[in-house]
C-alpha cells in the first residue's frame, strides 16, 4: 500500500443539497425523478439550465436510457457528461469525477444526480437483472436477494467477532429515532430494541429492521469552482479528501472489511485531519452490518471492536457519535441509486448548517462514505469523502 | 439429521393441483460448462489453462493472469461451510412457496467460494462434498452435501427438488416384454416405487419372465402397444395423471443399414416402434406430467429415454436401426425443453450394444439389461440427464468428442 501524494481539491466546492422527498411506490419513471432533482437544482442555485455544462447521474430504473439520452431528455446541452452505476458508491465516485473535470476547466458547474422509482414490481426485477455473475451463481439460490448476501456476511462477522444483534439494533434504533426529526424519512413511528428483536426472520440473521425500504425518490447536488458558487452567492461545501476502491481483498474468503481500509490513511493525510475531528458520519447503511464494518475500516476503532464502538456511543443527532443523522437509508428509505446521495447530500447539510431538525451542533467537518454492489458474494464498490463547511 | 419423507396418501381429486414455477433460469454462456457437469454428474470447474488457478463464477478471462484459456476440469469436490443463512422471504414465486431454504458459502479447497445449495446435514463450519445439480429450471446449480453419509440423506427435502427419486413415485415401464424393461421394473421397485405400471402389448399372450414380473407386490401390468397411438392415449387416459416416471424401454433392434435390405417395411417398423412410438408416449403422458411437476411428494419428476450410443454417431453395420435412435434422440431434446417449464427432466441412458437376443452376432462386451435398470435408478437418484451405460458408450463417446471424422470411419470399416 504507497500513499501517493494527490493533488488537493483547490477552488472545487459542492453547493444546492437537493432531496426529493421518497414515496413507497411512484408511477412515475426515473426520469421523472431525476428531472424532479435537476428542476430543484437550477431553481436552488438560481441558474438556468443551459448553465449546466456538465452532468452525471446514477440509475438503476432509466430503463433503457443512459446519461446521454437523459441529456436529450432534459434540454442539457453538456459538455462532460459520466453515468455511474456503482450502487451506493455512485455518490462518492460522481463526487470526485466532478471535482476534477470542475478543477481542470473541463466543466464549470456540474450537475450529480441519482434517482429511482419504484414501481410495485421493479425491485425484483432489479434483483433478477443485477449482474452476470448474480444472475449465473446467486440469484438461482434461492432468490435471497441482497437479503441473502448480506446474511452470509453478517454471520460470519457475528461469529468472528462476537457482534450481537443487540449491537445491530442499536444501530438501527439509533438511526429510527434520528429519522423521528426527519420530515422526509418514510419511517413515522418509534422503533424499540425489543421491536427490532421480535421482528420477523427475512434471511437468518437478517430480520426485518436490518433491511432498508426500496422506494423511489431522488437526491443530487452541484459541483462547481469556488468563485462560479461565490458569485451566485451559493453557501459552499469544502471537499478536504476522497478515496474509491473496487474489488479489494478479493482473497478473503468472506467480507469482513471494505476497501475503505486500503486507502484510510490517504483519506485522513489529504484532508489534514484526524478520525477524532470528525463531527458526523454518514455510513451507507444497506443493513447495519456494513456501517459497524465502517466505524471499524474509516478508522474510527480497530478491526474487530465495531461491536464494542457500538455499545459504548450514543449514536443519535444529539449523542457521542452522531450517525446517519437524517436517519439513514433504515429509517428514511433506498431510492435506488439514491441511496448512495443519501449520506452524502445529508453531510453538505450538517456542514452548511442547513440540517434543520436533524442539525447537529457545530458540525464542521463531516465524512460521509459509500458501498455497493454486491457483484457476487461481496459489495465490491467503496468510497469515502471527508467533507468541510465555508467557516473551516 | 433428516426425518425420512412419508408415503403421500392418495390424492383427493378435488383438490388444485398446484401448478409448477420455475427457479430463475438465466444464466451466461459460459456458465452452461457447469450444466454439462451437472447432465452427467461431475463436478466442474474452470481452470486456468495458463497458470493453473481454479474460478468461479463463470468467467471468460483468468482473474489471476488475464488468460482467456479457461478450460471447464473435473475439480476436488471438498470444501468448508463458511456461513449459512434460511431464507424466509425469497424474492421469487418458486423460492417463496418453498420457504424457509437454506443456503451457504462454501470455500473450496482448490480455492474458490461457492454460494450453494445446502443439504440439511450441512453444518457451518465443517466439510462438505460438493456436486452440481440441475433444478427444476434445468440449469446447474452447486449443492453442498455433508462429508459423512447421515441417515435418510436422499429424503432432505433440497436434495429432492433437484433430483428424480423413485421413492414414493409411481413408475409406467413402457415394455415389460424385453428383459431390460423387466430388470427396470425389479430395480424401480426396489429403489421404493410406491407403483409400477408395466406396458405389455396383446398381454394375453404369455411372455419370458411374466410370473416373476407380476409376482413383484405394487406392479400392474397394463395394456400397451406403442406402436398404436390408441391404445398409448387409452392407457394415458387411465393413469396419465398417476405416472410420476415414465421409462421408455421400447426396444426394436434390426441388423443392417441401406443397401443390404429391400424396400422400406424394415425401415418403416424401426421408425413405427422408436420414433414414432415416443411420439405418441410424449403426446399422450407428456402433458400432464408437465402439469404435475410441483404436486408434493409425488410429483411428476422424469421421463427416461433408453438410447443406443449410435444415436450419436452412425454404426453401419445397424445402420437404419442407428438412425432411428438418432431421430429418438434429436426428438428427445426437444421434449426436454417442452418438459421444462413442468421441472420434469428428460433422462437419456445412452448403452452399448445390450446382451439381448438381437444383438447375437456381435462381439462383447456387451451390457447387461440389469447394469441398465441399475443405472436408470441411479441416474434417477442423483438428477442426471446424460448417462452412458458400459465400455463400448463410455468408449464412443470419449472417441467423439476427440475426433467425429476418426469414429466415423471407424465405425463404418
Amino acid at each position: 500500500m504507497q500513499s501517493s501524494v494527490r493533488t488537493p481539491y483547490d477552488r472545487v466546492v459542492m453547493a444546492v443539497p437537493v432531496t426529493i422527498p421518497y414515496v413507497r411506490y411512484s408511477i412515475e419513471s426515473a426520469q421523472w425523478w431525476i428531472g424532479r432533482a435537476l428542476k430543484a437544482l437550477v431553481d436552488g442555485a438560481g441558474i438556468a439550465p443551459r448553465d449546466i455544462d456538465g452532468f452525471c447521474v446514477s440509475s438503476f430504473t432509466a430503463g433503457l436510457d443512459s446519461g446521454v439520452g437523459l441529456t436529450q431528455h432534459f434540454g442539457l446541452c453538456v459538455r462532460w457528461l459520466d453515468t455511474i452505476p456503482l450502487g451506493g458508491a455512485s455518490a462518492i465516485a460522481a463526487l470526485r469525477k466532478a471535482a476534477r473535470a470542475v478543477q481542470a476547466g473541463d466543466a464549470r458547474i456540474v450537475a450529480c444526480v441519482a434517482g429511482d422509482t419504484n414501481h410495485v414490481d421493479s425491485f425484483r426485477y432489479t434483483l433478477e437483472n443485477f449482474s452476470r455473475f448474480n444472475q449465473d451463481a446467486v440469484y438461482p439460490y434461492g432468490a435471497g436477494g441482497a437479503n441473502g448476501s448480506f446474511a452470509l456476511i453478517a454471520r460470519n462477522y457475528m461469529r468472528m467477532f462476537g457482534a450481537r444483534r443487540e449491537d445491530f439494533g442499536k444501530i438501527a434504533v439509533a438511526q429510527r429515532s434520528n429519522a423521528l426529526r426527519n420530515p422526509d424519512a418514510l419511517m413515522k413511528a418509534p422503533l424499540t430494541l425489543e421491536q427490532y428483536m421480535s421482528a420477523r426472520p427475512i434471511a437468518d440473521p437478517i430480520h426485518l429492521f436490518d433491511c432498508v425500504m426500496p422506494c423511489a425518490g431522488a437526491e443530487a447536488f452541484l459541483v462547481m469552482g469556488e468563485d462560479v458558487a461565490a458569485s451566485l452567492k451559493l453557501p459552499a461545501v469544502k471537499i478536504l479528501s476522497t478515496i474509491e476502491r473496487h474489488n479489494a481483498f478479493g482473497d478473503d474468503p468472506v467480507q469482513v472489511r471494505g476497501g475503505w481500509t486500503m486507502d484510510i490513511g490517504e483519506l485522513y493525510t489529504m484532508a489534514g485531519v484526524k478520525p477524532d475531528d470528525i463531527d458526523f458520519v454518514q455510513t451507507y447503511d444497506d443493513y447495519p452490518v456494513i456501517s459497524m464494518m465502517q466505524f471499524e475500516d474509516l478508522g474510527f476503532c480497530r478491526k474487530g471492536e465495531g461491536p464494542d464502538f457500538v455499545r459504548q456511543h450514543d449514536l443519535t443527532i444529539d449523542g457521542s457519535f452522531p450517525h446517519n443523522t437524517s436517519g439513514g437509508q433504515l429509517s428514511v428509505g433506498q431510492a435506488g441509486a439514491g441511496g448512495a446521495y443519501l449520506g452524502v447530500v445529508e453531510a453538505m447539510r450538517q456542514v452548511l448548517g442547513q440540517a434543520g431538525p436533524t442539525q447537529v451542533k457545530d458540525a464542521r467537518i463531516g465524512l460521509a462514505s459509500g458501498f455497493g454492489m454486491i457483484n457476487y458474494d461481496r459489495g465490491l464498490a467503496s468510497g469515502a469523502a471527508i467533507l468541510a463547511g465555508p467557516g473551516s | 439429521m433428516t426425518e425420512p419423507i412419508v408415503k403421500p396418501r392418495r390424492k383427493n381429486p378435488l383438490l388444485r393441483t398446484r401448478l409448477p414455477t420455475s427457479p430463475p433460469r438465466a444464466r451466461s454462456r459460459a456458465s452452461h460448462g457447469f450444466t454439462r457437469a451437472a447432465a452427467e454428474g461431475r463436478f466442474m470447474l474452470q481452470r486456468c489453462g495458463a497458470c493453473g488457478t481454479f474460478c468461479y463464477p463463470a468467467r471468460d478471462a483468468c482473474p489471476a493472469c488475464l488468460s482467456a484459456d479457461l478450460v471447464f476440469a473435473d475439480a476436488p469436490r471438498r470444501g468448508a461451510l463458511l456461513s449459512e443463512t434460511t431464507l424466509h422471504v425469497p424474492a421469487d414465486v418458486h423460492f417463496r412457496e418453498r420457504a424457509p431454504w437454506r443456503v451457504g458459502l462454501v470455500a473450496m479447497e482448490c480455492g474458490p467460494t461457492l454460494v450453494a445449495h445446502l443439504h440439511a446435514d450441512c453444518e457451518e463450519g465443517q466439510p462438505v462434498v460438493m456436486s452440481f445439480q440441475l433444478d427444476k429450471s434445468g440449469q446447474a446449480v452447486a449443492f453442498a452435501h455433508p462429508e459423512r453419509e447421515t441417515p435418510n440423506m436422499a429424503d432432505d427435502r433440497q436434495w429432492r427438488e433437484m433430483t428424480a427419486d423413485p421413492k414414493f413415485r409411481r413408475v409406467l415401464v413402457t415394455n415389460g416384454r424385453s428383459i431390460v424393461g423387466q430388470e427396470a421394473v425389479a430395480a424401480l421397485k426396489a429403489a421404493g416405487a410406491s407403483i409400477v405400471f408395466v406396458g405389455v402389448a396383446e398381454p394375453w399372450k404369455p411372455f419370458r419372465g411374466e410370473d416373476a414380473l407380476r409376482a413383484i407386490e405394487g406392479v400392474q401390468i397394463v395394456p400397451l402397444d406403442i406402436g398404436d397411438e390408441k391404445s398409448v392415449a387409452d392407457l394415458a387416459a387411465d393413469i396419465g395423471g398417476k405416472v410420476d416416471i415414465l421409462v421408455n424401454t421400447t426396444e426394436h433392434v434390426r441388423a443392417g443399414g441401406l443397401l443390404d435390405r429391400q424396400g422400406t417395411s424394415v425401415v418403416r417398423d424401426e421408425i413405427d416402434q422408436s420414433y414414432l412410438g415416443f411420439v405418441h408416449l410424449a403426446q399422450a403422458f407428456g402433458p400432464a406430467m408437465r402439469m404435475r411437476g410441483s404436486d408434493g411428494v409425488n410429483s411428476a419428476a422424469a421421463w427416461v429415454n433408453i438410447l443406443s450410443v449410435y444415436a450419436l454417431v452412425n454404426w453401419p453395420a445397424f445402420g437404419a436401426y442407428s438412425a432411428s435412435q438418432a431421430a429418438c434422440l434429436s426428438l428427445s431434446h426437444s421434449l426436454r425443453a417442452e418438459l421444462r417449464p413442468g421441472g420434469v427432466k428428460v433422462v437419456n441412458v445412452f448403452t452399448g450394444p445390450l446382451d439381448i437376443d438381437w444383438f447375437q452376432t456381435v462381439p462383447p462386451p456387451k451390457v447387461a439389461p440389469r447394469v441398465v435398470a441399475s443405472s436408470i435408478v441411479s441416474a434417477l437418484k442423483r438428477g442426471l440427464e446424460d448417462v452412458f451405460v458400459g465400455d463400448v458408450a463410455e468408449d464412443i463417446r470419449q472417441r467423439l468428442a476427440a475426433n467425429p471424422k476418426a469414429i466415423e470411419r471407424e465405425l463404418g470399416a
